[in-house]
């Protein structure tokens, strides 16, 4: 196992840097397409995220997804606090989904460095084809 | 309800080994279990996706895999965007809503399908690993 890497601050593993004002305006645009992604479907935006981080901004994958997931928790946010101004959000069920699912993150990053990664990856794509077929005909 | 914490269970997990967000789990999860129509399962989920992302950074955070100024600058431009998203599926029916979910569903599993090829062509299990094995052996 290798140990975790601690770059100093500002060290080599930043990614590239196209100017300051550039690389604001990417990273509006990309919060931009992945606010208006979250809210229309009550998902983080990781989706959308990821690839565009490493797209324009030459992130690696695991930076650019720790990095996602950090601004998932401001636009998921942001996007609830809109939703409940509509009266959609229902926050005992949130709390009832979002409280298991700490324990399940931390079971779950537990687990990936016990299970075949590939196998799960391919047994969750059937799962989510499968809700959708069930999603669309009931 | 035991349906709905053994959905937030799952969606952590899921979240937690294949870095996937929950939200394309509990959105489905919501309607099936707790029988949510589309716009308030939607809702609902972006607030149970809030506690996931936070503790998930903070995992992230000690092995300094975030780009704070970035995700800082990122979540804060993402405001506009995301007032205009909710604005934007409060304005479609249910039905629309749901059929383009099930699409977006559709659209992940095959995203995770390529990422899953492609590692297994980048990497005959020599013990390095790509930095996608790495990562995902860390769970994020």
């Amino acid at each position: 196992m290798i140990g975790p890497p601690t770059p100093p601050a500002g060290a080599s593993v930043r990614p590239s840097r196209p100017g300051l004002d550039g690389r604001t305006l990417r990273l509006g645009a990309i919060g931009t397409l992945a606010g208006l992604f979250s809210g229309l479907f009550g998902v983080g935006g990781g989706t959308v995220i990821v690839p565009l981080l490493m797209l324009w901004l030459g992130y690696q994958e695991r930076m650019a997804t720790a990095t996602s997931l950090a601004a998932i928790a401001l636009i998921a946010a942001f996007a609830a606090a809109v939703g409940g101004l509509y009266g959609n959000v229902r926050v005992g069920d949130a709390a009832l989904v979002g409280i298991p699912a700490i324990a399940g993150v931390v079971l779950g990053a537990w687990l990936a460095q016990r299970l075949p990664g590939r196998a799960i990856a391919l047994m969750f794509s059937g799962v989510l084809v499968a809700s959708a077929v069930e999603l669309v005909l009931r | 309800m035991i349906g709905a914490i053994l959905l937030g269970l799952a969606g952590g997990v899921v979240a937690g080994v294949l870095g996937v967000g929950g939200g394309v789990l509990f959105v489905p999860g919501l309607v099936f279990f707790i029988g949510l129509d589309q716009h308030h399962a939607e809702a609902t989920s972006l607030l149970a996706i809030v506690p996931v992302a936070i503790v998930g950074t903070l995992r992230n955070d000690r092995y300094g895999n975030v780009c704070r100024q970035d995700a800082l600058v990122l979540g804060l431009l993402s405001v506009a965007g995301a007032a205009a998203g909710v604005a934007l599926a409060n304005l479609l029916s249910g039905r629309v809503l749901r059929d383009a979910f099930a699409a977006l569903m559709v659209l992940v599993a095959g995203q995770l399908v390529r990422r899953v090829l492609s590692e297994r062509r980048d990497s005959p299990d020599t013990g390095a690993g790509s930095s996608a094995q790495i990562a995902r052996s860390r769970g994020e």
